[in-house]
């Protein structure tokens, strides 16, 4: 077998908001079929990571390459072209508003190829079908429920048949039934349609559920990236308060504290 | 200190404002004329679009609005000229005055407060909900898709509309002005058009080109920079329809100092 190729490599990543660092030079490689897991506490940096991955971020310092394109160099042409190859499931979906939910799936369909109106039409449809909301094409966004919302989103990503698919947060704000059936969904994904899958989560169930390999990140630091039984394994004591839902314990620095306090630029 | 700090921050943040609207409008001009070599075609189809609903949807409001303002300037007109006998100068005064400077700058407040707000607020809901870092991430210019359509259907319907506002004040100033004149209507507007200029209509439509740009830019990079949730969005909006009427004056007055002297 041939060694699998890295689909995402980002090396020494470093993020800025402000004067406060949120990447720490963060290094990360995600291989061709697998489906990997960010999984973090709030804060910890994972959205950061992922709108990087996402080319909406420039990296200030440091690299991203996806399908072996550095998207901090690509032109926009090389740009568009990583970018019809990857899906995104937005945390809200991010449907659009205007468009009814068969025009959603269908948008990037139209966009992008050149394909006439009767194929888009079974082509979104045929995904739609693929999330179980066949039948729904003509409801509005704001008819659906939360759970429909995300997979009619799971739908418009995966029309293009990305190689590389992104999720964010699936199961958040879903009943655990849904959010279980969500979770089925992209495993079925990843079967089917052979698609490399990087969620991002902070649910331990569902990531333990469908990850591959598990990355966990802590305040801008990667603490370790491993299969499921390492990380559920992993002395490092950071895992294992997020494993075990345990608060952390906050060391105080006093200083630090004081010139928090009384600094007026803050 | 802190008063040259807040002013130091403040020209910072303005200075930036501009260079961001610069820099939209350079990019939706660029995506209109290019887009298709970079894989970014500009739809006519949401061109379009933008046209029907700043333009078609905005004709009750504007011939309503444009004929009272017409009434109105009739009436004054006729009060003032009345105390040195001079009425028959109301049809030189009202031509003038509307087509300068009324026709052009009711329509565009009128079309900041209609368009250019609810360009603020569509873009803003989409910013706050990530549609359009979804449309990005489809490989969708946001400023393709959202910008440069409502920029062209601005640039092609607000002087469009002027003209028609023009025309249906005068028509109002002659309806109440012929009476007192003791001529027709028809020959107040046959008057009328003796003593325009191609100068005068001129000069309101190249105001209202340049408020379009104003509006649309004032209202579209206001959209892009909200953020803050729901409240961000109504602060937006606001913020662009008291952004729009301050530049589309401020620009008024340029305009009419440089034009008249």
């Amino acid at each position: 077998m041939n060694a699998p190729v890295p689909l995402i490599e980002v090396e020494k990543l470093e993020a800025w908001y402000g004067r406060r660092r949120i990447l720490h030079g963060v290094d990360f490689q995600v291989n061709a079929g697998e489906i990997r897991v960010i999984m973090g506490g709030s804060g910890s940096g994972k959205s950061t990571l992922l709108r990087h991955l996402l080319g909406l971020h420039k990296p200030r310092s440091g690299s991203v390459r996806l399908l072996g394109v550095d998207i901090g160099q690509a032109s926009e042409r090389e740009m568009l072209d990583v970018r019809k190859q990857i899906g995104v499931s937005f945390q809200g979906g991010a449907l659009l508003t205007s468009l009814s939910v068969g025009d959603n799936v269908a948008l990037p369909l139209r966009e992008h190829t050149t394909q006439d109106e009767n194929t888009i039409r079974i082509m979104s449809r045929l995904k739609l079908e693929v999330v179980n909301l066949g039948g729904f094409h003509d409801l509005m966004p704001s008819q659906l429920s939360g759970g429909m919302i995300k997979r009619a989103a799971l739908a418009r990503a995966i029309v293009m048949d990305p190689k590389l698919l992104f999720f964010d947060e699936p199961s958040a704000g879903l009943d655990p039934v849904v959010s279980a059936e969500l979770d089925e969904l992209i495993l079925r994904l990843r079967d089917a349609l052979r698609m490399t899958i990087v969620v991002v989560t902070h649910e331990l169930e569902s990531a333990f559920k469908i990850a591959d390999t598990i990355t966990v990140l802590d305040q801008g630091n990667i603490l370790m990236t491993g299969t499921v039984d390492a990380v559920r394994h992993a002395e490092n004591e950071r895992i294992q308060d997020l494993l075990n839902r345990r608060p952390r314990e906050i060391q105080v620095d006093a200083d630090a504290y004081l010139k928090r306090l009384t600094e007026e630029e803050a | 200190m802190a008063p040259v700090v807040a002013l130091g921050r403040a020209t910072v943040s303005a200075v930036a404002g501009v260079g961001y609207a610069g820099m939209l409008l350079y990019e939706s001009l660029y995506i209109a004329v290019f887009g298709w070599r970079v894989g970014q075609p500009l739809r006519v189809r949401s061109v379009f679009e933008q046209m029907r609903q700043i333009g078609v949807d905005a004709l009750p409001i504007v011939i309503l609005l444009a004929l009272t303002i017409g009434i109105m300037l009739g009436i004054q007109f006729i009060a003032a000229m009345a105390d040195f006998g001079a009425q028959s100068q109301v049809v030189v005064a009202v031509a003038k005055s509307v087509t300068r400077e009324f026709g052009a700058l009711i329509t565009a407040i009128l079309v900041a407060g209609r368009s250019g707000s609810a360009l603020a607020a569509r873009i803003g809901s989409m910013q706050v909900s990530q549609e359009v870092d979804a449309l990005a991430t489809m490989g969708i210019e946001p400023v393709r898709y959202l910008a440069a359509p409502a920029l062209l259907g601005m640039i092609v319907m607000l002087p469009a509309l002027t003209i028609l506002a023009d025309t249906v004040a005068i028509v109002g100033a002659a309806l109440y002005c012929s009476p007192q004149l003791n001529v027709t209507p028809a020959a107040y507007l046959l008057q009328t058009l003796s003593l325009l200029t191609t100068g005068d209509v001129y000069q309101g439509v190249a105001k209202s080109f340049v408020f379009a740009v104003l509006i649309t830019l004032i209202g579209v990079s206001t959209g892009f920079s909200v953020s803050g949730g729901a409240e961000g969005v109504g602060r937006a909006t606001t913020r662009s329809v008291v952004l729009s009427i301050c530049y589309i004056i401020i620009a008024d007055a340029i305009f009419s100092f440089f034009l008249n002297r």
